[in-house]
């Protein structure tokens, strides 16, 4: 019983959460620039309203065009599984090896979206398209190197231990790699703009641009399950979870995610995003950041 | 020394900076900060220092802080030098560059004999990190003041190494060394602007041919 119970708690913490995220974002954007903003449940509303609506499919698409968005929430909401929410409430699944199957997840999910996006055979879809996986070489580049810091630092391939310990010297550079690492990977500002609607310039935006309905309201909800799934894993991967009580680590992890959150529509509102070919220069930084916290833990290791 | 392993570290992570800036004001702060940075080491070295130590210290500080960025910077209006940097090697393959050179000096650095009391700091590291991002910035930046930067760096490496030798070498020295280099600097400031009114650039590709 108490399985189940705590099975439904994590679930509805990853599929009831993560909309909020978005909109706290935008709060944040809305306040630091004067405005009043949406409301902070303007995805939950986007997301009611899409899922009534009916889809709209180009005569080219095949199947595929409805499959892909499915199977990328289902991949995204795999990998959420698989991530541990502090030391009390553990992951739902965890075994030795978790996190690569979370990376696969992920990437599986990328892969799922640009292939949904192909399908339109919109030549701009296949651009956006093409941006974000030339950007996420670098990206998952990173956040392997990231990862791999944790399992060097606690000599474990297993998240639930990995997230455990704080990693000492190097957390403020894997803080800083992964939080660059989340920006990208979630098509925040210094990357992409999540507001723009020019097809020229749009990388996330524009590869989605032609869904409709029930799919679009997957990928709106499986992106937002993605921003939490980065947020919460640099909120652990920074803190010493393993060393606080069971009820301090809900609360620090729920506060560190909405740091996180903040810190993004920060990020959003005082930056402007890079020139394309100015981009692969921060990624580089970010891969560079991941390393040497590698490094470090080698250096520490040793 | 684990705080000065931090400073040391930080200085590192300086020069990865300045490899991939793009303007050249973001450049001079970087090497601004590196110099303050490596300011404050001699202070955390000496355990029992005199006014001396703390007058080479905050001289260093002011220098390479402050004066020599001044007058890099007021160069930089005099002479109405646009602020982008021209790299000849890519920001990209630049940081690459640096980063492998500082994994590299961490290697190299490890097999190196050293004394006990050095085997654990990041002195020589840090020092061959800075020198060969020196030399990135010297071969691979078309402009003179980014050129000048790559040269400032190159000397923080070496100033570096000579902190290794702070318990037998008196810091006049470096206090001499210190006179030169903003001698040298305000000397650049004042060349520079003399280039920039006789050939209308500072591009150092046009400087190699001699002429009556």
């Amino acid at each position: 019983m108490m399985i189940v119970l705590s099975f439904v708690a994590r679930l509805a913490w990853w599929l009831l959460l993560a909309p909020l995220l978005p909109g706290i974002i935008n709060k944040v954007k809305a306040w630091v620039a004067g405005r009043r903003g949406p409301p902070v449940l303007q995805l939950y509303y986007d997301l009611a309203r899409l899922w009534r609506k009916q889809v709209v499919m180009s005569t080219l698409a095949s199947p595929a065009f409805i499959v892909g968005p499915a199977v990328a929430w289902a991949a995204v909401l795999g990998a959420t599984l698989l991530v541990p929410l502090g030391p009390a409430a553990g992951a739902t699944l965890s075994f030795r090896g978790d996190v690569v199957l979370m990376l696969y997840l992920l990437a599986l999910a990328r892969f799922a979206t640009t292939w949904a996006a192909m399908e339109t055979g919109s030549a701009f879809e296949g651009m956006g398209a093409a941006r974000e996986v030339t950007y996420a070489v670098l990206a998952e580049a990173a956040m392997i190197a990231a990862m791999l810091t944790l399992a060097v630092q606690t000599g474990s391939v297993s998240l639930a231990t990995m997230l455990a310990p704080s990693v000492g010297t190097s957390a403020v550079l894997l803080a800083a790699g992964l939080f660059t690492v989340l920006l990208v990977e979630n098509c925040r500002v210094p990357f992409d703009d999540p507001a723009t609607h020019l097809e020229l310039t749009m990388i996330h935006e524009v590869m989605v641009l032609d869904h409709s309905g029930p799919p679009f309201a997957a990928i709106l909800h499986g992106a937002s399950m993605k921003l939490l799934l980065f947020a919460v894993l640099v909120t652990q991967s920074v803190l010493p979870m393993g060393t606080y009580s069971r009820t301090m680590a809900s609360i620090v992890l729920l506060v560190g995610v909405l740091i996180v959150t903040v810190g993004v529509g920060i990020v959003e509102s005082f930056m402007a995003r890079f020139a394309f070919r100015r981009v692969p220069l921060l990624l580089t930084t970010s891969v560079l950041l991941c390393v040497f916290a590698l490094l470090v833990a080698w250096q520490g290791a040793a | 020394m684990r705080d000065l392993n931090l400073l040391i570290g930080l200085a590192m992570g300086l020069n990865l900076v300045a490899l991939g800036s793009s303007r050249l004001p973001s450049i001079i702060r970087a090497t601004a900060l590196q110099g303050v940075l490596l300011g404050i080491m001699p202070l955390l070295l000496e355990h029992d220092f005199g006014w001396q130590v703390v007058a080479v210290a905050v001289a260093t500080a002011i220098g390479k802080g402050v004066v020599i960025p001044g007058l890099l910077q007021r160069a930089m209006r005099a002479a109405h030098i646009e602020r982008e940097v021209e790299p000849f090697i890519g920001f990209v393959p630049s940081l690459l560059l640096g980063a492998f050179g500082t994994i590299a000096a961490l290697a190299v650095a490890r097999s190196l004999p050293l004394l006990p009391e050095h085997a654990k700091s990041l002195l020589v590291p840090g020092a061959l990190a800075s020198m060969l991002t020196g030399f990135v910035l010297l071969i691979g930046r078309v402009k003179a003041i980014s050129q000048v930067c790559g040269y400032l760096i190159f000397e923080n490496g070496i100033y570096l190494f000579g902190l290794l030798l702070i318990g037998s070498t008196p810091l006049l020295v470096e206090a001499g060394v210190l006179l030169d280099l903003t001698v040298g600097i305000f000397v650049i400031g004042i060349i520079v602007d003399r280039i920039q009114r006789a050939f209308d650039s500072l591009d150092t590709r046009k400087l190699t041919v001699l002429r009556e």
